[in-house]
């Protein structure tokens, strides 16, 4: 589970003063050796995190009333789009195949979007990462928010971690098991609230609340409402840690993408060691020796959601959600000592200070350069299309069988099945035309052209209309094959759509 | 053995396995418990699936499970919801006139997608995937219509097909002139080349076209008409157009006229349901507009 690679092999051989380390490693080495092969299964260690005050507890609050603030209730956001669309801000309509986003409404056959957002997801916690390590984990990711809400409910129920833990350790008593009924109870309603949120998303929300309560809702949504209240209870609720550890993929890719440029909550090991209680290190500078600001006193373990103890060195199992800065900053506070002794800092400055070289930021790098990069292209590609994509679409597929008919005057004809798409929300009129063959007539099966000729066809809106559209060619020999091009006109706005395909002879 | 593996990475603390590779150890990590009771539940999960769902194998069948689930079943649960959700429509379809139909872009839609499954099931065997026809059998996608292509012409054809059997059915047969007798050989030559002038065909030199004007007119007329152009009550097919249901071919009209012709197509009414029927109809119709 641990990862070493605060210390490389040189900074070992050189010496370093990483007196913890081999401390550890002199502890390990001195244990009886085990009389088996030990557990093929790991039992967990429970983690009973302590409450902290502190910058990064502020902005983890800040950022938890943000996300959970917009899951919650942008379901019930409205905006008015007239009456032939929902009036919900952000809605997936299933029945329908379509997505609305505020102003952006998506068709099917744009879920190319998606894989543009996913892209742009996937590039800007690349971005995160080479910037700041795992921003994502200590602050956005859904399951460090809920676990975040679910360990304060616990705090408000079962008390802080000393509490918590006098409590456990004792026998249970009526108290006891009231307050864990609480928690347990508290837990499933914000876990319900978090399933009910979900399906708010599918479906016009303050009619779909009606319907809940008045059990009318499909089964469908009573079944994801069950779902995510298990997942969402469990997950937050008793899995915590262990998704991060054994479960998330993220931790070893992010392992793999990192570099030594990347700022990362970092124990600066420089400061604190050797670590020594307060009266010790007074004593051991009054001597001229050399004496740590870390005193041991473990408050960063404690107060880490994960268990982690980040004097140890990166650690897969850590977050980097900062509380361990927080804890340490307050402790260091209270001894009068500056701050800082765990921060967003890297090796690099780390050893470059110990050599009395100032430690560097370096956030422009060819790393990141690229991200920005990628992300700016991708962004600007997609926020190109969509604002200059057509609101009316023409495609065509031409008879298989038979490619071409003879008809009882001579003439050749064939046939199209052509599709037209209005994505504005009115009905349109368009006008149905094309050319590449002179001598030719083109007509729609059942609907008369106008007086000039022209096929006048009306759409309804937000929807498509297919028609079969037959080409009569009167020329003497038709060729085998001629390129021929469709022309969709909006009668109104004079709005075009083309689509290409061909005339085939006998 | 198991004391050999007692030994402890000094970098990280963690025992190891005792497997080694050119000095290189595999650390020891187990897995969590949890995902063990996991893996258990995983297993409690199977062997309930086994009671509830088929899947034993026996001799001649398989354990049935306790749910009474069956594949088949499932299938006929699947159609019979997809009939319920297709029942508004349909009723609507079976309610409505052909004539009707295609003034509704909507039920044109339906009845075409449910058309074009029906057209395959049904009549693709002779008329080809696409309505295309063959030597003998009628294109749909021209314009030239044995009996008739009007849509409630086209409703008739279907519904009760021709020479059939039906009572209500397209009746009508070519006689066999050569076969029976009615025509001599040179007659039947001169006819020939005469027909093959109505639709602006060339004939050899010598061709006798007046008998053959003469012989049309005692004999053809009646059910060709007297210019040729054909007879939708009848079936007999407009003979001065550029379709031939047979060939063009001096030698294949010899043959029509020889042995007659009279082609058959089986009635559907009965035999489809009305909605199906119906669809059929706006299909066919749909291939090249009908007849104006």
């Amino acid at each position: 589970m641990h990862v070493d690679s605060t210390l490389s092999l040189d900074q070992v051989a050189a010496g370093t003063p990483a007196l913890t380390r081999l401390a550890a490693q002199a502890e390990v080495r001195s244990a009886p050796p085990p009389k088996d092969d030990g557990p093929l299964y790991a039992p967990r260690r429970k983690i009973y995190p302590q409450s902290v005050r502190g910058l990064f507890r502020r902005i983890k609050w800040a950022v938890l009333l943000a996300t959970l603030g917009v899951y919650y209730l942008l379901p019930f956001v409205r905006w008015d789009r007239g009456p032939n669309a929902p009036a919900q801000a952000v809605l997936i309509d299933l029945p329908n195949s379509r997505f609305y986003f505020f102003f952006i409404e998506i068709w099917p056959q744009e879920v190319y979007y998606i894989t543009g957002l996913l892209i742009l997801a996937s590039i800007v916690l690349f971005l995160m990462n080479a910037v700041a390590g795992r921003v994502w984990c200590g602050y956005l990711c859904p399951q460090t928010v809920w676990t975040d809400l679910f360990q304060a409910i616990e705090r408000l129920t079962e008390g802080d971690r000393r509490d918590h833990l006098q409590r456990d350790g004792r026998k249970w008593t009526a108290d006891t098991y009231a307050r864990k009924a609480l928690k347990h109870f508290l837990w499933l309603m914000v876990a319900w609230w978090t399933g009910g949120a979900w399906v708010l998303y599918f479906a016009d929300a303050p009619t779909l609340v009606k319907h809940l309560a008045t059990l009318q809702a499909p089964f469908i949504a009573y079944a994801f409402i069950g779902i995510l209240t298990f997942t969402t209870y469990t997950l937050a609720g008793h899995m915590r840690e262990q998704v991060c550890l054994y479960m998330c993929p993220w931790p070893r890719i992010q392992a793999a993408l990192t570099d030594e440029y990347a700022l990362n909550v970092t124990y600066r090991y420089d400061r604190g060691e050797p670590r020594c209680a307060v009266s010790k290190a007074n004593e051991l500078r009054a001597r001229g020796e050399p004496a740590g600001d870390c005193t041991n006193c473990k408050q960063c373990v404690h107060v880490c959601p994960t268990g982690v103890d980040i004097r140890n060195g990166a650690d897969l199992g850590c977050i980097q959600c900062g509380l361990c800065i927080d804890a340490c900053d307050a402790m260091m506070t209270k001894l009068g000592r500056s701050t800082g002794l765990i921060g967003y800092d890297t090796d690099i400055n780390i050893k470059r200070r110990m050599e009395g070289k100032p430690g560097f930021v370096k956030i422009m790098r060819l790393r990141t350069a690229l991200y920005a990069a990628i992300i700016a292209i991708a962004g600007g590609i997609m926020i190109f299309t969509l604002a200059t994509r057509e609101s009316e679409g023409l495609s065509s597929i031409h008879d298989r069988n038979p490619m071409s008919v003879r008809l009882s005057n001579g003439a050749v004809r064939n046939a199209y099945t052509i599709r037209i798409v209005n994505k504005q929300l009115r009905t349109r009129d368009f006008i149905l035309a094309f050319n590449g063959l002179p001598a030719s007539l083109i007509d729609f099966v059942g609907v008369p052209p106008r007086e000039d000729g022209q096929l006048l066809i009306d759409v309804g809106p937000d929807t498509t209309r297919e028609v079969r559209v037959l080409v009569t060619d009167y020329g003497d020999t038709p060729p085998a094959s001629t390129p021929i091009v469709f022309r969709l006109t909006d009668v109104a706005t004079g709005e075009q759509a083309e689509a290409r395909d061909h005339f085939f002879g006998p | 053995m198991a004391e050999e593996h007692k030994e402890i990475d000094q970098l990280t603390g963690t025992a190891t396995t005792g497997h080694e590779w050119d000095g290189i150890h595999e650390l020891n990590t187990p897995l969590p418990r949890w995902w063990l009771w996991t893996f258990y539940a995983c297993i409690v999960w199977a062997i309930g699936y086994w009671v509830v769902y088929p899947a034993w194998p026996l001799l001649t069948n398989a354990t049935q499970g306790t749910f009474g689930w069956h594949a088949r079943s499932a299938v006929v649960t699947d159609l019979d919801e997809l009939k319920a959700l297709r029942g508004p429509m349909m009723d609507k379809l079976a309610a409505t006139p052909v004539a009707q139909i295609v003034n509704d872009p909507q039920l044109v839609e339906f009845a075409r997608a449910q058309g074009r499954v029906a057209f395959a099931d049904n009549c693709a065997p002779c008329h080809g995937a696409g309505g295309g026809g063959g030597r003998g059998y009628p294109n749909l996608n021209d314009d030239d219509w044995l009996w008739g292509g009007k849509i409630a012409e086209i409703e008739q054809t279907i519904r009760h097909g021709a020479r059939s059997g039906d009572d209500k059915g397209h009746q009508g047969n070519m006689p066999a002139f050569g076969r029976d007798g009615i025509l001599k050989a040179d007659q039947i030559s001169a006819v020939a080349d005469y027909v093959r002038t109505l639709s602006g065909l060339p004939v050899e030199n010598g061709a006798d076209l007046a008998l053959g004007k003469k012989v049309f007119a005692d004999n053809c007329a009646l059910c060709h008409g007297p210019e040729g152009k054909g007879n939708h009550e009848l079936g007999a097919p407009n003979l001065t157009d550029q379709i031939w249901l047979y060939g063009p071919d001096k030698e294949t009209i010899v043959q029509d006229i020889v042995n007659g012709r009279g082609g058959t197509m089986p009635a559907w009414q009965g035999r489809l349901s009305e909605p199906i029927i119906k669809s059929l109809v706006v299909y066919v119709y749909n291939f090249g507009g009908g007849e104006k």
